[in-house]
């Protein structure tokens, strides 16, 4: 038996911190951003069965990229945490930041004390009873929480996402602006995502108790194309003119080439949105992100 | 509280009466027969079976009804304990979920309880498969959790919930009843549970028909529970002081609604000038009142003579359709 040599914390910490993001970027990102009614989250999924976006309680929302079953194994803790509180105390008393420091203190657990950390990054949404009222906090791989007030990005790519939902941004914009812009920034200026690569749901303000609900098949196509009755909004363009997206395209590109991205797809997840993202071509890697 | 991370052989999946469980709350049914095997049976008196220790608040007639769209369910509001009225507004019909909804009768403290867990539950699985569980799988875990009331149940807190919903697969309104050991039974029609059970079911027994319009139906179950307030000292009738009318709710393909108060206060005002229709220039004294008291229990039941009951019925009728 050979004795193990020493690593220093640093590099130790190095390490994993870069096993975790260079997995994270392989996943399909998802953005999250604040709209006039409430939020809206929206991805990149070719899967209709395998949720990165899911209900966790009346007014808060899930949305997980990286190794699907680790933030899945989360999103059902969280579920279960959020029941269990409502039980316990009241419905009222079930809110997104305490949520999030919980998954925070695990994420942050893992990170320090197990030999992996979790692959994923996380998005807790809140819709308050009014505008200006809702809460986004991104948890990353090592447990850190970023507060954020206008839209969030995770997943791979994300700095270049960023960069075109900053640009996009309206404070106050209507569904279909949001959207339009979310999917503008997510596609970039080579790829324009189709409905059905898409997966899309809001905290909406004007549900009820359960504000959470997926746009999916007819609706989402309607409201993608512009057509008038989807969501009764106006059809005004975002802010993000063709031109502007243009010029994104060639830092993009270069990160994605730098980061030797790896597409491992499973037959579910295969598709239309596989390579779409103009990555190398598959080389079998085990788990495929999300 | 901490998040609760199970490891994947412990995991206790969508059951949240489980989740519960480990988070030490011990949910209703958790401290079922099992944790109290010797308790015996406390004393009781009177046909509810109220254990004579204190008196038990305990909630009454509930029905329901099968009808073209769906399922019409109806509760009363009164809840007694003992000869004492405890409460005049209790909420008797609940949505179970978008598409089905339970109606309570028995001990209210654990019934309330079992509402509770049982719609938790009920989302709890949806939030955590994605999908809602079918009519028939929601039916089957109301039975269980009736059934983990049994050592309550045995020192009488009796539990017994009426469950109807529409099954969205089948396309059908369907009705589930229970008996405090979690037995399930499917109606087909219609039923009613309860101190006042017995007289709302022989009201709709008589008063059923396929394929009932909305109003039609609304109209069986107010005037069922009608005749179950006549009858039972337990049951509410409608309030008109305070404006406190029975809980009745329409649950079909769209999901389950609350019937508005106002639209309940007008059946109830059609069905009380039939009543009192029957009623009318009869002296209520002499040998008369034996008729006036069958009368009045079921305006349509009694055909002991003809006579009365024809003219009450025809007036009735008429006023019925004016309104």
């Amino acid at each position: 038996m050979t004795m193990p040599f020493y690593v220093a914390p640093e590099q130790f910490m190095k390490d994993k911190a870069d096993f975790a993001r260079k997995n994270i970027a392989r996943g399909r990102p998802l953005v999250a951003t604040v709209y006039a009614q409430g939020v809206l989250i929206c991805s990149e999924n070719s899967s209709r069965s395998l949720h990165k976006v899911s209900e966790i309680y009346d007014r808060i929302a899930f949305g997980g990229v990286g190794k699907y079953n680790e933030f899945d194994q989360l999103r059902v803790a969280g579920v279960q945490y959020a029941d269990v509180k409502g039980y316990q105390f009241s419905r009222e008393d079930v809110d997104a930041r305490s949520l999030a420091n919980l998954y925070a203190r695990h994420m942050g657990n893992v990170f320090t004390h197990e030999m992996k950390p979790l692959e994923v990054e996380i998005l807790v949404a809140e819709v308050g009873p009014e505008p200006g009222r809702d809460q986004m906090f991104h948890i990353l791989y090592d447990g850190t929480v970023v507060d954020e007030d206008r839209f969030t990005v995770l997943g791979g790519e994300a700095d270049a996402i960023s960069g075109r939902m900053a640009r996009a941004y309206e404070a106050g914009w209507s569904l279909r602006q949001a959207l339009s812009g979310a999917v503008k920034a997510l596609g970039g200026s080579d790829h324009e995502l189709r409905p059905d690569e898409l997966e899309v749901a809001v905290l909406d303000r004007g549900n009820g108790r359960r504000a959470f609900r997926r746009i999916v098949g007819r609706e989402l196509e309607r409201i993608l194309s512009g057509e008038p009755g989807g969501a009764g909004e106006a059809p005004a363009e975002s802010g993000s003119s063709p031109a502007e997206v243009d010029a994104e395209v060639a830092g993009e590109v270069g990160e994605v080439g730098e980061v030797g991205e790896v597409e491992g797809e499973v037959a579910g997840e295969d598709g239309a949105a596989a390579g779409s993202s103009g990555s190398e071509a598959p080389t079998g890697a085990g788990e495929p992100p999300q | 509280m901490s998040l609760p991370m199970f490891p994947p052989e412990q995991d206790p999946g969508p059951d949240f009466s489980e989740v519960l469980r480990r988070a030490g709350l011990a949910p209703f049914g958790a401290s079922g027969a099992s944790s109290v095997p010797f308790a015996p049976p406390l004393p009781s008196v009177g046909r509810g079976g109220t254990p004579a220790a204190f008196d038990l608040a305990h909630g009454t007639t509930i029905c329901a009804v099968r009808y073209a769209d769906g399922v019409i369910m109806a509760g009363d509001r009164r809840v007694t304990a003992g000869p004492a009225i405890a409460h005049r507004t209790l909420e008797k019909v609940h949505p179970a979920d978008a598409h089905s909804g339970v109606a309570i009768s028995g001990a209210a403290g654990p019934a309330v309880e079992m509402v509770r867990v049982f719609q938790l539950q009920l989302e709890h699985y949806e939030k955590v498969e994605g999908q809602a569980l079918s009519l028939e799988g929601k039916a089957n875990q109301l039975s269980q959790m009736v059934r983990s009331n049994l050592g309550m149940a045995m020192q009488g807190f009796i539990v017994v919930p009426l469950f109807a919903g529409f099954d969205l697969r089948r396309g059908r309104g369907r009705i589930y009843t229970y008996d405090p050991t979690g037995g399930r039974y499917e109606e087909t029609d219609y039923h009613a549970d309860g101190s006042g059970g017995r007289d709302a079911r022989t009201t709709i027994k008589l008063g059923f028909r396929e394929r009932m319009s909305r109003e039609e139906g609304i109209e069986l179950c107010v005037r069922a529970l009608w005749q179950a307030a006549d009858e039972d000292s337990a049951t509410g009738g409608p309030d008109a002081v305070r404006g406190i009318y029975p809980t009745v709710a329409t649950i079909t393909a769209e999901g389950f609604f609350r019937v508005p108060e106002a639209e309940v206060a007008q059946a109830f005002q059609r069905v009380i000038q039939t009543l009192s229709a029957a009623e009318v220039h009869r002296p209520h004294n002499g040998p008369e009142d034996e008729d006036d008291a069958a009368a009045a229990e079921g305006g349509e039941t009694t055909r002991r003579r003809g006579a009365p009951r024809e003219r009450g019925e025809g007036t009735g009728t008429s006023r019925r359709k004016r309104s």
